[in-house]
């Protein structure tokens, strides 16, 4: 036996099958089946917490995922640490290691539960009153000791060790709930011929019949034809049943998220399985079958361990064969409650007394208490409890006033009725509606392609349960637009148990208010007397109620709380419930971890990483890289000893004197294609593309609508109706996408198509005076004389024997060329013109040296010099606006009146005073370096680097109408200094361009 | 000037062999591929030019592979696989308006095969790929993860998966990872 | 995850096979180079943002990558209909059920 508190013959679990694990350090056996919260109660362990708040002892109130109290960390290693686990979900595997949290020293003995002694001081709304002065100190000083004293479990410091899947699942009809009601619906639904989704969130179905015993359908218990029902479900090719799997999220047209616990309750797990699966179904029809769930009675002290709802207790006996107490009192309001004191009394267990509110509770339910020698009081109330860290005895009286008595008790097992758990309903939308026959709030019109059956639908009675669900389940096959096979025919059902009689709100008789704890919200430690005084405060409005108190906002959302906290704060308005208002009920149903939410998308796969074709060549010549967006791009190629600057100043060097190879591949590229290509060019471009040559190739400029530049880059005209576009690195998809949506949408009328081929294309510059005598003997039917092929053209031919669109082009300003090649060529023929550049002097170089090349020569980058608020004009690129065009994307928006007029920042060159210092991209300039702080800044540093070619430093920025003031000083000021420059032509090399020619 | 040697190729997922109990996971064939694109209207002589029967309807393909497949990506577009053949090059005796480019090395594929497949690809693609609404023969533009990718059923348990040259490293990771689940 | 029935594929998609494009049915004007200031503003600038009826320009951009026009409603999320672009407008009620439909459609 695990436990001294297992009851031989009780229970469904197998006795054979033992398991060890340990609580707080201590080792403990429990069985196979058990969840963590029945095996500490089978070891007599109800203390498993301290509250929230007031660090008040707790234990197990229930005996599923409402749980409010009983939060632990559970784990198998530091790694394998999960905390705020709900010990009423968690099973029990060999091995296991459970912690209770918020408590220190040590659970028993709690400094933080000096807070209940001074919890008079700690009434809703006492944060938001008492911290507000001084508003420096929130931050520093009482945020960090709030949250010190009060939050749960502790997250683990190591990275998780487990993976997770994710799957998309469709189907025709998806169950929540596998209680009578959804494997009735299911069943029905399956056999009509739909694909079924079936989800549960315990590790069996059953639902109610984890508790409720004395039950039938079809001739078999209740617990043992669900289990033949999932297995025949099971069995079906049309079927998924999920076991271990909550419905967390209903979200639009249907989309329902699932997380399936897959090894959570393995001692063993095989590392090949996710830990957890995320199912995303798309349902056609989805039924609701979540059951409802009980309320506990809200009375003075009705926190301390031992003190449970009645079906918990009733699921501890009847499936995991363990009794709560040894002498359990009753307290309830509703008849489910004295089924409980039935199967507890029948067990063996003392129940010394049912406390019915009720003044006339059913008469056949007090004989059969009379005839178990339960003694019952009805119309009496519970009205205090004692015990420190369990509950040891209960006083009962009638509400009203006048004698009362104690009753020795070590449990107390109670309940206000059942609230249909109408979560998932909330979450499709749906708006609830009050029921005022029965008291509750019910589903009202569906607004998503679903229906409630069941419990969670308010229905009371199993056998409406079961035929009302199995019709629900065929109509719902029948709406997925399935043939209906055939209509499944609901079994008989009856039950022995009522779930009649229900309160709401706190139970009265339990005194002043000013002393009483009478929780609602257990998670939170919200009582009854905080949410009167909320209302007292002026707060009318649920929602108001909810915040101020924070009443339903703990990970339990409230579950056990909500409907008490709503009647209280109604009787206090004088209200009916219903005007009050229910709050709304948000996703996730229970927690879900990070780990099932990113699923795949971890390390590696967190983000596409991509790699250009000549990748491995650069990663074995030492290349470091940098990211640019997704792009793995080779930043500089350090040689032994060098550092990055030092490796940088001989790369530009060395492509200035002798030549240098260049990864430009990452370029985007778009194939324009049609009769009317450079018509829609014409239309994209500020440029005229009209008298371009085939074999010639133009720098172009995009602007948006509002005039300001939005990309750029060179284009080549291969005939007459094909061009090859090329864009900046970053601007590859969006510009294809700006393209295609003027195509589309503005000038559908054109002749022409788009196709990206940024990847189609491996594109290796080799750039100096030496590059073409480095690619001259590997091309094949190209002239590449300067006569036949000058700077700015483009020729096809063959290089290292496969096909090249050769560029002559420049981005140093030095004479060039780019070598396209299809892509996967790219890193032969990368080796093949290394092979001849080597020996040459020259050098592989990277982003780095390409920036400051491209600086020294003073050609922008769309992004960098640029930053969406620059015009061609501010760029100093007015020549190529073609002046004649009639229509151009951008034409009106950079004439609009703050564009043209003056006062622009306009890109110039800078060079500091002092040629060594090198100034900071994004520095602010300013004219008067004395004026009075803040100061009027009239531009930024947008490029800066070291020039080796140049001996000094060189940047360029933009300034208010910079051109005009060249040759003046201006300031940069900075931290540790104010810098002097000087406003210069944005050319520092080669300011004729011969070169280029070269 | 000296004949230098014909570069050779290196295709991007060269070498890789990935899959679980439940399914393979291969890097397909290189082959010539298409971007096709002409008004419907101009279909049947680009058709004839191809030899095979360009698609009209959404979300399907004709031709087989290793031979010539044509998928349907848009009302105007369509994806041309040759593994032994040249579509380019019969495209330029049609005489319709088209434009015919070349994305060979552009795309690049992998096989997921086994009765794993279509799990493996629901672990990234949120389309629905059962039997019923993605028939063999099926072809889709959409996402996988968080790249996107032409998926094509080219058997009952086997699929195409084409995507750009630089994902096809997180594609293949992805199908990996995903191919450990694929018999949930 | 929203469904959208893409006009040209003539099935519904998951939404991130698409992307929203902003509001539909803004014509650029075909002098441009020739509108005023204020044409300009009320052309690029200004947006009606509605709560209810939008009409918007979304994209199947991961699927057949056409451009299309939809009407949703802000306050649901709910799409009414889409339809190509370059179609004219589709005009919607609320029905008494405050579900918004296609104008001359049956419930």
């Amino acid at each position: 036996m695990s436990g001294a508190n297992r009851i031989k013959g009780h229970g469904r679990l197998t006795p054979a099958r033992a398991v060890r694990f340990t609580f707080d350090g201590k080792p403990l056996s429990a069985m196979q089946g058990d969840s963590l919260a029945s095996a500490l109660i089978a070891n007599g362990i109800h203390l498993t917490g301290r509250s929230f708040k007031y660090h008040r002892p707790r234990g197990m109130l229930s005996a599923g995922s409402e749980e409010p109290n009983a939060l632990m960390d559970v784990g198998r290693d530091a790694a394998r640490r999960t905390p705020n686990v709900r010990a009423t979900v968690q099973e029990v595997f060999d091995g296991m290691q459970a912690r209770s949290q918020n408590r220190w020293p040590s659970l028993a003995f709690d400094v933080g539960g000096l807070n209940n002694l001074a919890s008079p001081f700690f009434a809703a709304g006492f944060y938001y009153k008492t911290f507000m002065w001084p508003k420096a100190a929130w931050k520093k000083v009482y945020e960090p000791i709030i949250r010190a004293a009060a939050g749960l479990g502790v997250a683990p410091s190591e990275p998780d060790p487990d993976h997770y899947a994710n799957h998309y699942a469709h189907c025709d009809v998806l169950v929540i709930g596998g209680g009578a009601a959804g494997l009735s619906a299911a069943l029905a639904a399956a056999h009509a011929g739909a694909s079924v989704i079936l989800c549960d969130e315990q590790p069996e179905t059953g639902g109610a019949f984890h508790h409720e015993t004395d039950t039938t359908i079809g001739g078999l218990s209740g617990w043992d034809w669900a289990q033949a029902a999932t297995a025949e479900l099971g069995a079906m090719d049309n079927v998924r049943v999920l076991t271990r799997t909550t419905a967390f999220g209903y979200q639009a047209q249907n989309h329902v998220g699932l997380v399936e616990r897959v090894t959570e309750h393995l001692a063993n797990p095989d590392p090949a399985l996710p830990r957890e699966r995320l199912w995303q179904v798309r349902a056609k029809q989805v039924v609701i079958a979540t059951g409802a769930i009980e309320r506990h009675m809200v009375f003075a002290n009705n926190d301390r361990p031992g003190i449970m709802l009645a079906s918990a207790a009733r699921t501890y006996l009847n499936h995991h064969g363990v009794a709560v107490g040894a002498k359990v009192g009753v307290y309830t309001a509703c008849d489910s409650a004295w089924a409980a004191a039935f199967d507890l009394k029948r067990a063996g267990v003392s129940v010394p007394a049912i406390v019915d509110i009720r003044a006339d509770p059913d008469p056949a339910l007090v004989a059969r208490a009379r005839e178990l020698g339960i003694e019952v009081l009805t119309g009496h109330a519970v009205l205090d409890t004692s015990g420190g860290l369990r509950v040891k005895s209960m006083k009962v009286g009638r509400p009203g006033g006048g004698s009362s008595r104690v009753i020795a008790i070590d449990a107390l097992i109670m309940s206000a009725g059942w609230t249909p758990s109408v979560h998932m309903f909330s979450q499709s939308r749906g708006k609830v509606v009050w029921d005022e026959a029965s008291q509750r709030f019910l589903p009202g019109r569906n607004v998503q392609d679903c229906v409630s059956v069941g419990a969670c639908n308010g229905v009371d009675d199993l056998a409406d349960a079961v035929t009302g669900a199995a019709k629900a389940g065929h109509e719902a096959a029948k709406a997925a637009g399935v043939k209906v096979r055939k209509a499944w025919a609901a079994p008989a059902a009856e039950t022995q148990t009522s779930w009649d009689g229900s309160m709401m709100g706190s139970a009265a008789g339990a005194g002043a208010d000013t002393t009483v704890k009478a929780f609602v919200d257990f998670q939170n430690d919200v009582t009854a007397k905080d949410i009167r005084l909320a209302v007292r405060e002026g707060m009318h409005s649920i929602e108001h109620v909810k915040r101020f108190t924070t009443n339903g906002m703990a990970t339990d959302q409230g579950k056990t709380s909500n409907i008490h906290g709503l009647a209280i704060a109604a009787e206090m308005l004088d209200k009916p419930l219903p005007q009050v208002g229910l709050t709304t009920f948000r996703s996730p149903y229970t927690p879900v971890t990070f780990g099932a939410i990113v699923n795949h998308s971890r390390g590696s796969l967190f983000d596409p990483t991509r790699r250009t074709a000549m990748h491995g060549w650069e990663e074995a010549h030492g290349a470091v890289f940098e990211d640019v967006g997704q792009w793995k791009r080779a930043w500089y190629y350090p040689r032994a000893g060098e550092d990055m600057h030092q490796a940088v100043n001989r790369e530009c060097l060395t492509v200035r004197e002798s030549a240098g190879m260049f990864d430009a591949s990452t370029l985007g590229k778009i194939e324009v294609v049609g009769p009317d290509a450079a018509e829609f060019l014409n239309l994209m471009y500020t440029n005229s593309w009209d008298k371009l040559e085939p074999g010639r190739c133009k720098y172009g400029i995009m602007l948006r609508e509002d005039g300001f530049i939005y990309d750029d880059g060179v284009v080549g005209r291969m005939t007459e109706d094909r061009f090859h576009v090329t864009t900046t690195t970053g601007g590859a998809p969006r510009v294809m996408h700006h393209m295609e949506d003027y195509l589309q949408t503005e000038f559908p009328h054109l002749k022409v198509w788009l196709t990206s081929t940024t990847e189609q294309w491996a594109v290796i510059a080799v750039q100096g005076p030496r590059a073409r005598e480095i690619i001259a003997p590997l091309v094949e039917g190209i002239d590449l004389s300067n006569e036949a092929m000058p700077h700015m053209s483009v020729r096809e031919g063959r290089i290292c024997g496969v096909p090249t669109r050769l560029f002559r082009m420049s981005f140093t300003g030095e004479a060039g060329y780019e070598v396209n090649v299809p892509a996967d060529y790219g890193q032969a023929v990368w080796e093949a013109l290394w092979a001849r550049a080597e020996p040459l002097g020259a050098c592989a170089y990277g982003t780095e040296t390409m920036h400051v090349l491209r600086a020294e020569k003073g050609y922008i980058i769309v992004g960098q010099d640029t930053d969406g608020t620059v015009t061609p004009d501010d760029a100093g690129l007015n020549w190529a606006v073609a002046k004649k065009k009639p229509d151009f994307v951008g034409i009106r928006g950079m004439k609009r009146p703050d564009l043209i007029g003056g006062g622009r920042k306009q890109l110039v060159g800078l060079m500091s005073r002092d040629p060594n210092i090198v100034l900071e991209e994004g520095a602010q300039i300013v004219a008067d370096p004395n004026q009075a702080v803040p100061m009027t800044m009239i531009g930024h540093v947008t490029s800066s680097y070291w020039s080796e070619n140049c001996g000094r430093s060189i940047a360029m920025g933009v300034v208010i109408d910079g051109r005009a003031i060249k040759g003046r000083t201006l300031y940069v000021p900075m931290p540790e200094r104010t810098i002097e420059v000087e406003v210069t032509d944005a050319v520092f090399i080669d300011k004729e361009g011969v070169r280029l020619n070269g | 000037m000296a004949k230098s040697a014909q570069a050779y190729r290196t295709e991007p997922l060269a070498g890789r062999v990935s899959g679980s109990a439940g399914v393979q996971v291969t890097p397909a064939s290189p082959a010539i591929r298409v971007s096709l694109r002409a008004d419907p209207e101009n279909a049947k002589a680009l058709s004839k030019a191809l030899g095979l029967d360009l698609p009209f309807k959404p979300k399907t393909s004709s031709g087989n592979l290793p031979g010539r497949l044509a998928a349907w990506l848009g009302p105007d577009e369509w994806l041309i696989i040759d593994e032994a053949g040249d579509p380019l090059a019969d495209l330029r005796k049609a005489k319709v308006l088209h434009s015919a480019v070349d994305v060979s090395h552009r795309n690049t594929a992998i096989l997921v095969s086994g009765e794993g497949a279509r799990a493996t690809l629901e672990s990234g693609c949120p389309q629905n790929l059962s039997d019923a609404v993605f028939p063999v023969g099926a072809a889709s533009r959409t996402v996988m993860g968080k790249i996107e990718v032409v998926i094509i059923r080219t058997g009952e348990t086997e699929f195409r998966v084409e995507c750009w040259r630089s994902f096809s490293d997180y594609a293949f990771a992805f199908l990996s990872d995903a191919a450990r689940d694929c018999l949930a | 995850m929203l469904l959208i029935h893409c006009p040209y594929c003539q099935e519904e998609r998951p939404e991130l096979e698409f992307r929203n494009t902003g509001e539909a049915h803004i014509e650029r004007p075909k002098n441009i180079a020739a509108i005023s200031d204020e044409e300009f503003e009320a052309f690029f600038f200004i947006r009606t943002n509605p709560k209810g009826v939008a009409y918007e320009r979304w994209r199947h951009v991961h699927g057949c990558a056409r451009f299309f026009n939809a009407v949703r409603d802000t306050v649901s999320d709910k799409f009414v209909t889409t339809y190509k672009a370059g179609e004219p407008r589709v005009d919607v009620v609320r029905g008494e059920d405050g579900v918004l439909m296609v104008k001359g459609a049956t419930q």
